[in-house]
């Protein structure tokens, strides 16, 4: 059945007439990637968030030195040809330390997507395809999470669970499912009254199997849309909390946390805080990036 | 094999309520063709819709195959007792090729040899195997009907519930998919319930017919009288009137039947 050549591969992606389940199903993720390949704008953030995870992967081999060795004689050098970024007060190379906080970063942003939004998602679509008394309960905890700033509730959580960078995670998680359950009931109650809910629903299936497989997969690509643009606020989120110190400890090289030390140099030694800065930045910039290529392919009212 | 007694169906409460069905009372042998005509909002599809357990707020009583229906049904009960819906557009989960949507109610209901079931309603509804792995948005209006036809017959069911299974389509196709559904009635001894505002259609699919107004059944005739013309009620006859095609002195006669 597969061809071997270039051509005929794409032949048989893009068959009218599929053979198999398997056929169907790359073949659509084959067109969303053409269409998604057409963003100049998405392929650089995609490019950007493949280099993020490169970085955390490789850090051991790329790193020039550890990003843990101190040595105080070669503190708060400028960039030069032996430390490209320069060194921090305790003469850590600042660019091995980047490499390494990548990783955190990255982890960061893993386990937030896995968790929030999942919470919000089924939250959500129980809420909005249920209706009624559960409904009210489900939003009426969910407005009251809202009702706080983000950033001054994962504060709260932060010192009340202790400082630390899984807390920071579990406070970053708690702090945004709300909208995805807001998000997830809107579009579950435009679907639930529609003839292939009903149609489902007279064949007998029930309310879980109607809830995860016919209305879960309506509601998840403009989750993942809405998830890929909030990423970066929630990178800035970790960040902040690093800087506060409530985030990452000591001597860790989470980037927020290496802001908020290079902050006494600033003016001086500004290689200190900004490198991080600019790593920071470029990520976040790169998660935005893709969600707005994301929501061009994934979103169903563009089509 | 259906009787439907003395059907009330209200929506809304106190003074936003709207009594959409009013004490509506008819009987479908086995093997029968049954035609519900009348005008939009006369009711017709809110009936089907309780009938089959979509609505829940209805009072009266409902009987399918002999046994009484609550409010709530049994999953049995769709293995007997299947509906097709208007839009096909609207009816068939845009991210599900149809091979899923036609495994979804084997699934449900546990049944074997999957395959073997989805390549014969295939078959059945006149579509090949090429289009099993296929996704709505890939199929026209007139497939769609086809696939959604085919769903409902999957369970192997002995009632078929039709909404308006035509109206949402052009003429050409119309009339494929009334033909298909003639033959598969006379493949499975399938007995119909169909609901249309076009009398046409029922004059071609329908063994016998009720009339609709306002909720209530106006009339009760066989489809031979309906040829004739001969109707006993006034409303019944400005219904034929009007479906002959528009003529103004016709329009400016019509009357409101309360």
């Amino acid at each position: 059945m597969m061809q071997t050549t270039e051509g005929g591969l794409r032949a048989w992606l893009t068959a009218e007439t599929p053979q198999s389940r398997g056929q169907a199903r790359l073949g659509r993720v084959y067109l969303g990637w053409l269409a998604f390949s057409r963003n100049r704008l998405a392929m650089i953030g995609l490019g950007i968030v493949l280099l993020l995870v490169l970085m955390a992967a490789l850090a051991p081999l790329l790193a020039p030195y550890d990003p843990y060795r101190q040595d105080l004689s070669q503190r708060l050098l400028p960039p030069s040809a032996a430390h490209w970024l320069g060194t921090d007060a305790f003469g850590r190379d600042i660019l091995s330390r980047i490499l390494y906080g990548s990783r955190l970063t990255l982890m960061i942003v893993a386990l937030v997507a896995v968790t929030a939004p999942v919470a919000g998602l089924l939250i959500g679509t129980v809420a909005g395809y249920l209706g009624g008394w559960a409904d009210a309960a489900l939003m009426r905890v969910t407005d009251i999470f809202l009702a706080f700033p983000k950033l001054i509730l994962a504060l709260a959580f932060v010192s009340a669970l202790g400082p630390g960078i899984e807390n920071a995670i579990i406070a970053i998680a708690i702090t945004s499912w709300p909208p995805y359950a807001r998000i997830a009931r809107a579009e579950t109650i435009t679907i639930r009254k529609s003839d292939f809910i009903s149609a489902v629903r007279l064949q007998g299936a029930s309310t879980p199997r109607i809830i995860l497989g016919h209305v879960v997969p309506l509601c998840s690509s403009s989750l993942i849309v809405r998830v890929t643009l909030d990423m970066a606020g929630i990178i800035l989120t970790a960040a902040g909390l690093g800087f506060l110190g409530l985030g990452a400890q000591p001597p860790a090289p989470e980037w927020g946390a290496m802001i908020a030390t290079g902050r006494q140099y600033v003016l001086e030694q500004w290689w200190v805080a900004t490198m991080p800065g600019i790593a920071i930045f470029v990520v976040s910039l790169g998660f935005n990036l893709l969600g707005d290529g994301l929501r061009d392919v994934l979103d169903p009212k563009g089509k | 094999m259906i009787d439907v007694t003395d059907l009330r169906v209200t929506f809304g409460q106190g003074a936003d309520a709207v009594a959409a069905v009013q004490g509506v009372s008819f009987a479908v042998r086995a093997g029968e063709s049954f035609g519900l005509v009348g005008e939009s909002g006369s009711g017709k599809s809110t009936v089907l819709r309780a009938v089959v357990g979509l609505n829940h707020d209805w009072t009266g009583s409902i009987a399918v195959d002999g046994a009484a229906q609550g409010r709530r049904r049994e999953k049995g009960f769709f293995k007997s007792c299947q509906m097709v819906f208007q839009d096909p557009y609207g009816s068939l989960h845009p991210r599900h090729t149809i091979d899923r949507i036609l495994a979804e109610p084997i699934a449900i209901h546990g049944l074997r040899d999957a395959d073997a079931r989805i390549d014969r309603v295939l078959r059945d509804v006149g579509l090949g195997p090429q289009f099993r792995f296929r996704y709505p948005h890939q199929l026209s209006g007139g497939q769609r009907q086809r696939v959604a036809i085919a769903r409902a017959l999957v369970l192997e069911p002995r009632v078929l519930l039709l909404d308006e299974p035509t109206s949402a389509l052009d003429v050409s196709v119309q009339a494929e998919i009334l033909n298909l559904l003639k033959r598969l009635r006379a493949e499975h001894a399938l007995t119909y319930v169909l609901v249309s505002h076009n009398l046409a259609v029922v004059a071609t699919m329908c063994d016998r017919l009720a009339v609709m107004n306002r909720g209530r059944i106006v009339e009760e005739m066989d489809v031979e009288a309906l040829r004739r013309g001969a109707a006993r009620e006034d409303y019944t006859r400005q219904l034929l009137r009007a479906s002959q095609g528009y003529d103004r002195a016709a329009a400016d006669s019509f009357k409101d039947f309360a």
